[in-house]
Formats: structure tokens, sequence, C-alpha cells
């Protein structure tokens, strides 16, 4: 990519305990972390990560339970150290940071949301969510200003004076997102907000989260254990195992290519349809027949392939119509325009749709989806074939 | 040979002990004495305070606070009515005595006690140092701490405020070390996370979590410095535990009954009105 990373990781490790040296002599021999507690009693949450986090994307990390996920965004913010290795915010390297520029850091550049919320009980919904202005010396004024705003873009307006215990789980992650947004931090770390909740309200929480993210642009690293949740949020998924990063992709490049049998195993329960894009199954139609072209044209070359529909295209590519067969007879029979004939029974769809947006198209088709990008056809979508792919995966 | 008897004894110089006391107590004397006058301006200034406070004024307040903390009204009389039983005795002079005894106690306990608490909950080297020297301090035997307070401040109520205060300090020392480290830790990281220097996340966050343990520790330091204050009587504490020691050692039965049972009340009151505060804190938690 080109753009200049946020966030860039490099070679972190963390270890737990003492005796780091025989530790790392042992893993730099390739042994596993289970291996390295029992001779050393050393704890590897980390070893040897690397890779960036680029402005505006939400960046998630999913890992199964102690594979250091929330060690490693704990870094981010130094609430951990890293035993090696370096982190830098844009051109800071954080390790480096006195305790005076951490502490600035953490007020202006990253804020954080918490598993348990981590809300102070002892104050309200407002005070709770001027907490990072507050310790940053911001007046009194402003400060009940930009609460106010964040109170209101996560959807809590009416309840800025209700103490805490009086909300529901999804209200109290909702001030801990309007508190981590009031400071305006160009990053915002999220380990597992969701976690705590049930099902419909996650859900809920997942969109809010988006539609802010499309309003505000942060950059996002996102903590989840939920593969799901993990593919619907994430512009790119990082895949942690033993304190190491797997592999990071898209979601859709990671169904298509997982890295190794674990990754697969890992995403074996994600709803894929979500995830892939029409563009992943849609098949070259065998009959495109040209504007220009004839209706005898058009029915010799359905004829020749087999085929009771073609797509019709201008001579850049652009969609223009659906013939079927019985039009184009018509069309010939009466002497008449092809484009008089097209079939109402078209449906098109854009490439950037997933496959769960094509389906339920696809279900009341009587002929292949028309898939277009910047209304050129570039492929069709039979039933058949979103079929056997959601099989193969 | 007498399988009852020890094969030897070792006798040990108790009066050198005595002399050394004594002597650090002759070294020492100007610090003695100032801590000496620190302690009786701060008793007089309490007890005339109380004096200046007319016997239904404080009824009343007694009254006022029971209903504020219980919303009934009907224990706020019945507190103001235990008070006034006191006083209707005649034993009004004798209470505000004790009670600005306690009062002055647990003033130097909370304030002392505090800081300490607050240093060990946030050094696990200082709680290591600290812990032992509270334990012992709880085990040790109440009369014990009589002795070197009246060795050096000889008797009195300057002596009783002294070893009623290093009683009494253990609870809020061991209370405030525990409701800081109790406070979820998760809390305690976010207010890192946005940027707390150390002692914003103290003061914004970890002390206000903390509050209702640390009341709670201000009521077992209350409760204990009423405790002393009776047994202190002993050295000379004027107040209600000496009309108890009088009438035992005169064996009136009645006079005992009497002081006995307005140290009860007054013991009752202090317990129950200070219990309030951790509750009223505990609701918005
Ligand atoms: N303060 C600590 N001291 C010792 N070991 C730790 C500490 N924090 C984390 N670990 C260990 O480091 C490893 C990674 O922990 P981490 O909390 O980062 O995992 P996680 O992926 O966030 O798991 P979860 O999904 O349960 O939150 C675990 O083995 C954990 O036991
Ligand atoms: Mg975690």
């Amino acid at each position: 990519m080109m753009e200049k990373p946020v966030i860039k990781v490099e070679n972190v490790s963390k270890l737990f305990g003492r005796n780091h040296k025989e530790a790392v002599e042992m893993l730099n021999k390739g042994a596993t972390k289970s291996e390295v507690l029992k001779e050393t009693g050393v704890t590897v949450a980390l070893w040897d990560v690397n890779f960036e986090v680029y402005a505006g994307e939400v960046f998630v990390i999913i890992g199964l339970s102690g594979s250091g996920k929330s060690t490693l965004v704990r870094c981010f913010n130094r609430l951990n150290k890293p035993t090696s290795g370096s982190i830098h915010y844009k051109d800071q390297a954080i390790e480096k940071l006195t305790q005076k520029e951490l502490i600035s850091y953490r007020r202006d550049n990253i804020a954080m949301v918490f598993q348990n919320f981590g809300l102070m009980s002892h104050r309200n919904v407002i005070s709770n969510v001027e907490y990072g202005l507050e310790v940053k010396n911001v007046g009194k004024d402003l400060r009940k200003q930009k609460a106010l705003e964040m109170i209101k873009m996560v959807g809590l307006d009416g309840v800025e004076n209700a103490p805490i215990s009086s909300l529901s789980g999804g209200m109290k992650q909702r001030v801990g997102l309007a508190r981590a947004l009031a400071n305006e931090p160009e990053v915002l770390l999220m380990d597992e907000p969701f976690s705590a909740l049930d099902p419909l309200v996650k859900k809920d929480m997942q969109f809010e989260l988006l539609s802010i993210q499309r309003k505000l642009n942060k950059t996002i690293i996102f903590i989840t254990h939920d593969i799901n949740e993990a593919f619907k949020l994430g512009d790119r998924v990082a895949i942690m195992r033993d304190g190491k990063v797997i592999q990071i992709d898209t979601p859709e490049a990671m169904i298509t290519n997982p890295a190794d049998d674990y990754v697969r195993e890992f995403i074996e329960g994600a709803d894929k349809s979500k995830v892939m894009s029409v563009r992943q199954v849609m098949i070259t139609p065998s009959c495109i027949v040209k504007t220009t072209d004839g209706a005898n044209r058009a029915i010799v070359e359905m004829r020749s392939n087999n085929v009771s529909s073609a797509y019709i295209v201008n001579e850049k590519m652009e969609f223009k119509g659906m013939l079927t067969l019985d039009g184009a007879i018509k069309a010939r029979d009466t002497k008449g325009k092809i484009s008089d004939y097209f079939s109402d029974d078209v449906i098109t769809i854009n490439t950037d749709a997933t496959i769960g947006d094509a389906m339920p198209l696809a279900a009341n088709a009587k002929y292949p989806i028309a898939v277009l990008e910047d209304n050129k056809l570039k492929g069709i979508i039979t039933k058949a074939s979103l079929i056997s792919t959601l099989a193969e995966n | 040979m007498d399988i009852y008897k020890f094969p030897f004894q070792i006798k040990i110089d108790v009066e050198a002990i005595d002399r050394a006391v004594r002597d650090f107590a002759v070294t020492f004397d100007v610090v003695l004495k100032m801590m000496r006058n620190g302690l009786n301006g701060l008793l007089n200034a309490t007890q005339t305070l109380l004096t200046i406070i007319p016997w239904w004024v404080l009824v009343l307040l007694v009254v006022f606070l029971g209903y504020k903390q219980t919303g009934k009204i009907k224990t706020g009389i019945v507190y103001g009515l235990m008070l006034f039983a006191i006083g209707i005795v005649g034993l009004w002079g004798l209470m505000l005595t004790t009670l600005s005894i306690v009062i002055a106690s647990v003033a130097l306990s909370v304030l002392m006690g505090f800081p300490i608490g607050l240093l060990i909950s946030t050094s696990d080297r200082a709680n290591r140092w600290v812990r032992p020297i509270l334990d012992t301090m709880q085990t040790m035997p109440v009369f014990v701490y009589l002795i070197p307070a009246v060795l050096l401040f000889g008797l009195g109520k300057t002596p009783a405020v002294i070893a009623t205060t290093i009683y009494a300090i253990v609870p809020i020392i061991r209370l405030t070390n525990l409701g800081i480290r109790q406070v979820d830790s998760e809390v305690v990281e976010a207010a890192k996370a946005f940027g707390s220097t150390k002692s914003q996340a103290m003061m914004k966050v970890q002390i206000p979590q903390a509050w209702p343990t640390i009341m709670a520790g201000v009521n077992q330091t209350l409760m204990m410095a009423m405790a002393m204050v009776v047994t202190a009587s002993m050295i000379g504490a004027a107040g209600l535990g000496m009309e108890v020691l009088i009438s035992v050692n005169r064996v009136e039965v009645g006079r005992g009954l009497v002081s006995g049972t307005a140290v009860v009340l007054l013991a009752i009151l202090l317990d129950r009105l200070s219990q309030g505060w951790t509750k009223e804190k505990k609701e918005d938690v």
C-alpha cells in the first residue's frame, strides 16, 4: 500500500515472567508457547509480531482466548510495554515516550473502549464522557458541550444525567464509546467491546459503530473472538495464535485463501455469504450480443451456446439489456429492433455486493443475474454458481 | 529433680528498660512537650467547641442526622432520645469529655492512617513492611498501648489520645489499602488510558471508587477509639470511662450501671451515625 501507516508494529514480543533469556533462546530455536512455559515458566504473550495499520481502516484482531490480542493492543497505548521490538504511532516510537509525552499521547491521539465498559460508577453518564477532557484540563463549558455532542452521536441523548448503574449493557458501552470519542482521538482501541452484550444488542452496536466510523473516519483497532463480527466490521483481519500473527488479509481474501489449516478451521464458522462478493462467483456470460447486432445474430449465438438469454452491450461493454430467445424470435419475425424486445425480467447487481445480497435476488430470478461495475457488464451469476461456491468454502 | 520447675531463670533487668524509656523522655523532652501541647490544644479546642453548643442543639442534630441517613423520622427521634437520656441522668459533661477524646483521636488516626493506607495500596513493597506491623498491633492487648503513653506523657487525657490513636489507626489503614486495591482494575486502566496522571487517577477515580470501604474503615476506627477511651480512663483520662472505673473500684453497682449504659448509648449512636456515610455512598455504586 502507498499510504503511510498510523501504527506500525515491528518485531514486537512480550514475555511475562522471569528468565527471559532462556525463553528467548528456546523461541529462536522454534519452541512453542507451551514448551517454553513448561521449561522456563515464562508466558509468551506475543512473539515477533509485525504489521501496519492504515488511517481510516477498521483493523480487526481475532484469536482464541490467551492468544495475545489484549496484550497486543495494550502495547499501543502502553498499558503494556513490549519486552522487545518497537511500535510507532506515525513517527513516534511509543516505547521511547517519556511519562509526560505518554500522557499527552494518551490524551490526544489514542483512546480505548473496554470489554466490561470500564466506567466510573461514582460519576453519571455525562461526567464519564467528560473524563478524558477533564484530565486534559479542558474548560467546563467546552467539555460539557463536546460530551453532549458525543452522547447524542451514540444515541444516548436524554440520559446524560443518569447514574451508570441504571443503564443496560448496551447503553453502558455506548457511554464507553462516547467517552472514547470525546477526546477526538485518531486511533480507537476496542478490546472485545461487544462481547459482554447479548446478540441483538451486539448487532445494534456493530451497526452503530459502522455508521459512526462512516461519519468520523477513525482508525479503529478492534478485538473480537467472533469471526462473524470480525468479517462484518473489519477492512482487514489479523488472526493470532499463541502470540503470533498467522495471517492478515481482507475477509474475502482470508476466505478464498486461508494461510493454513488453522485459519481454515477458524473461519469455518463464518457466514461466508456476508463476506464474499459476487465477483467471486460470477461467471463469464457465454452469450454476449452487441447492440449493433441484429436479431438473427442473437438467435444464432443463443442456439449455438445452448442458452435461452443473451446479454446486450454496446461497444464500450456498457450493459444495455437482456434478450431472451423468445424475444429475439419475435424481433426477427416483426423485423423490429432488438432493443424493443429487451426482457423486463433482467436483474442487475454491482460487483461489490456480497453473495448474501445476491441470494434473495437469485431465488426469484428467471434468468442469470447480470453483474455490473460502472455500468459495464463484468459477468453473470446463476443459481448453480452461487450454491456451488457456498458449498465449496 | 523437680520436673515442675524451670532448671534456671534469667533475671531481666526491667528497671533498665524503664530507665531507658525515661532517658528517652528526658532527651526528647522538647519534642514530647511540643506533641503534648499540640494534643492538648486539639483536645481543648474540640471540647470547647462541644461545650459551646447547647445540649438541645446537639440532640436535634442527632435527630436530623438519624433521619437523613435512614429516611425515617422515628429512627432520628430514637437516636435523639438516646443522647437526651445521657444528659438527663447528669452525665452530659462527662460524655462531652469522652466524645472530645474520641473525636481528637479519630481525627489523628484518619489524618495519619489514610495517607499510610494510600501509600501501601500503591506500593507492594511498603505493603510488605507495614502489614506485619498492623497484624502485631491488632493482636496486642489493649492495655499494652497505655504503658509507653504513660511513660512518655504521664497521666491524663493527652496520653489517652496517643494510646487511642495508635490503637484505632489500624482499621483506617487496612481498609483504605483494601478499598483502593479492590477498585476494578479495568476502571483504573480506563483512567490511565485516557491520560490521567497518577494523582488524577487517585483523586478522580481510585479514592471515589474506594470511598465506601474507606468510610467503613473510619467507622471501625471510631468504634475502636470509643472502646479504647473507656479503657484509657485507667491512665486518668476523664469522662464516662472514669465514672465506670470509679464505680467498679467502689463496687457501686447502680452508678456503674448508669454510666455503663451511657457508654453503650454513646457507642451505638456513633456507630449508627457513622455507618450512614458508608451506606449513602454505596447506593450509587
Ligand atoms: N499481566 C500478566 N501477567 C502474566 N501473564 C499474562 C499477563 N497478561 C496476560 N498474560 C498472559 O499472556 C497471554 C496472552 O493474554 P491476553 O490477555 O493478551 O490474551 P487474549 O487474546 O486477550 O485473551 P482473551 O480472549 O481471553 O482476552 C495469556 O497466556 C495470558 O495468560
Ligand atoms: Mg483479552
